[in-house]
């Protein structure tokens, strides 16, 4: 009886918690192909430990890459191994989060495997025997494709937020060892000379359950301090408009829309931001969306479950301090 | 320094995308193409390239014959040629059929570097990049920012886009890297440019040429398969919230607490 897979994907030295929402999809996918467990896939160097931290999510079998060629990620060397350990073990399906790393590794791996892949899906609509039928994005977010996939194994990344997290009963799990035979010629095509220092701690727009962002109205980019003083006090992520982007006032990593990233957090606070067409395929899956902007014809209002209609620079310092001392 | 360019033709940024009866396609009618986006960024830098170390720039697309437009406005930018891939029957297939198209056009060129988008904005599977340099056998790295190649021509080294930030690696080359918002400002093709390059040379070619089989890497093959376009449901304009700036600030942290739960 085969398994269901979720990667476990870590973040400065911890499991993120997206694997917990990965464990309700995973869950349906075993039950429904009958009797099955879950196991989460663990790789990296002197990561044995965090098998604990799957188990206390409810997870009951924890598969252990471990090996000093995978200290740091890189596609080639953990694509290998994984798609070795799929061979091996044959699991139905493996589910990944629909990060940069998640998305990078699964397509390496689907390659390998000749496995179809879906990324960043938004739902799991239908499970089969050898098939799986999901929900995602097309068109930068204005359509949604449901797709199929079909075959021995199928390969699906999911976004992060948009899977309620499953807090299963806490176990001890079962930990097995996955064998690292990765060819040293491969493994040094590439050398990760170094992680720069804003890699660290941040939260990623792309996962971010709350985004604030500013677009033209910001008016420069040291207005921006504003945004990120009202993030910290959300632990939100804080994203731009194309406009301030092009504008040369932030990096455009934190572009939204159309040419940017697309993201499906629970809450995005636009601040200065009109709504255009593209931005709007970008953020428009958020669950709330606030608009805080001067123009009360600003397209953003049609979108928006709170509207503030007012100078955001009076309104944001005021939201900051409200949410502060809410929270507090 | 010889660069393989990988592109796709797709419905512009503008595109108001509306679902064609039937639920498979988008309605086409008086839909304007361009080359996605990410794709230019990958030209430009070949083209940067190019005019740094020599060499030739191929365009590579996989398309019916309006693709021919896509390849036409890269040859205008600059590039030196291109390689149509134009066969019906390869049509409509998955990102593993694509990929190994792609790989087949390319693979008896003599390149030192395959540069293509991080995705195209049309179906926004981001792994046709990874597919094809696996199938190359050649390293990639994704969503690069930043492009140096060493004196010799044998590594490059890279910036790329990781969680929450960036991180400087080194790849060996020949290499398959996907180019992210960042890396550079695509150029405008200018006016000579654009009559040039309809003088260019593009090869097209069919499954037969490139010897794949359609009934593997068409849509007859395809493992993964569209069963219906939507769009999302439209969204309802909410609550204007009244008031001085302070009142209204705290009726909105209370409403996302209390009524969102969301904060």
């Amino acid at each position: 009886m085969s398994q269901v897979w979720i990667y476990a994907e870590l973040k400065d030295g911890a499991v993120k918690k997206v694997a917990s929402e990965l464990l309700g999809a995973a869950r349906a996918i075993v039950e429904q192909r009958g009797g099955a467990e879950v196991a989460a896939v663990l790789m990296g160097e002197g990561v044995g430990a965090l098998a604990e931290d799957l188990g206390r999510r409810g997870i009951g079998a924890v598969l252990v890459a471990d090996d000093p060629v995978l200290r740091d990620y890189r596609t080639e060397p953990y694509a290998a191994v994984l798609a070795d350990a799929v061979k091996a073990r044959k699991p139905s399906a493996v589910l990944f989060p629909a990060s940069l790393q998640g998305k990078d590794l699964s397509a390496r791996l689907a390659g390998k495997l000749s496995a179809p892949l879906a990324t960043d899906c938004m739902a799991l609509d239908e499970v089969a025997a050898d098939s799986l039928t999901v929900t995602r994005p097309v068109y930068s977010g204005k359509a949604r494709a449901k797709v199929r996939l079909t075959g021995p194994v199928q390969l699906v990344s999911f976004r992060p937020n948009v899977l309620p997290p499953v807090e299963g009963a806490g176990t001890t799990p079962r930990v097995e060892t996955l064998p690292v035979a990765v060819d040293p010629a491969v493994a040094a095509r590439v050398v990760v000379k170094e992680r720069l220092e804003e890699a660290r701690g941040k939260v990623e727009l792309t996962e971010a359950s709350i985004i604030v962002s500013g677009g033209r109205g910001m008016r420069g980019p040291e207005n921006f301090a504003l945004l990120e003083e009202l993030a910290s006090v959300l632990h939100a992520a804080v994203g731009a408009s194309r406009a301030a982007v092009d504008a040369g006032w932030r990096d455009h990593a934190s572009q939204v829309g159309q040419t940017g990233k697309t993201v499906s957090p629970n809450l995005s606070i636009a601040c200065g931001i009109s709504g255009s067409i593209q931005h709007m395929a970008g953020m428009g899956s958020s669950k709330y969306i606030v608009a805080i902007n001067k123009d009360p014809e600003a397209p953003i209002f049609k979108v928006a479950d709170y509207g503030i209609v007012g100078d955001l620079f009076e309104v944001v310092p005021k939201l900051t301090e409200a949410a502060r001392k809410a929270l507090a | 320094m010889n660069i393989v360019v990988c592109l796709k033709q797709v419905p512009d940024t503008e595109t108001k995308i509306r679902v064609a009866p039937g639920g498979l396609d988008i309605v086409r009618d008086g839909v304007n193409y361009q080359v996605s986006p990410y794709d230019e960024f990958a030209i430009e830098e070949a083209l940067r390239l190019r005019e740094k170390f020599g060499g030739q720039v191929t365009l590579v697309t996989l398309g019916p014959q309006k693709a021919e437009d896509a390849l036409r406005f890269g040859l205008s930018m600059g590039a030196d040629r291109a390689i149509h891939v134009k066969d019906e029957t390869l049509l409509g297939g998955d990102p593993l059929g694509a990929a190994a198209v792609l790989a087949a056009a390319v693979k008896d060129e003599a390149f030192d570097l395959v540069l293509t988008g991080k995705l195209a904005i049309d179906d926004y599977q981001e792994q046709v990049g990874a597919l094809l340099a696996e199938r190359l056998g050649l390293p990639s790295v994704s969503l690069v920012t930043k492009l140096e190649i060493a004196a010799d021509g044998k590594r490059a080294t890279v910036t790329h886009d990781v969680e929450g930030g960036r991180e400087v690696v080194e790849v060996a080359l020949p290499a398959v890297l996907t180019c992210q918002k960042g890396l550079n400002e695509p150029r405008y093709p200018s006016l000579p440019n654009i009559m040039k390059a309809k003088k260019k040379p593009i090869d097209v070619k069919d499954a037969a040429a490139l010897g794949v089989d359609a009934a593997v890497v068409g849509p007859g093959g395809a493992r993964l398969t569209l069963v219906e376009l939507s769009t999302p449901p439209p969204r309802q304009a909410g609550k204007r919230i009244d008031g001085d700036p302070a009142t209204a600030a705290a009726t909105l942290v209370r409403l996302l607490r209390e009524e969102a739960k969301v904060i």
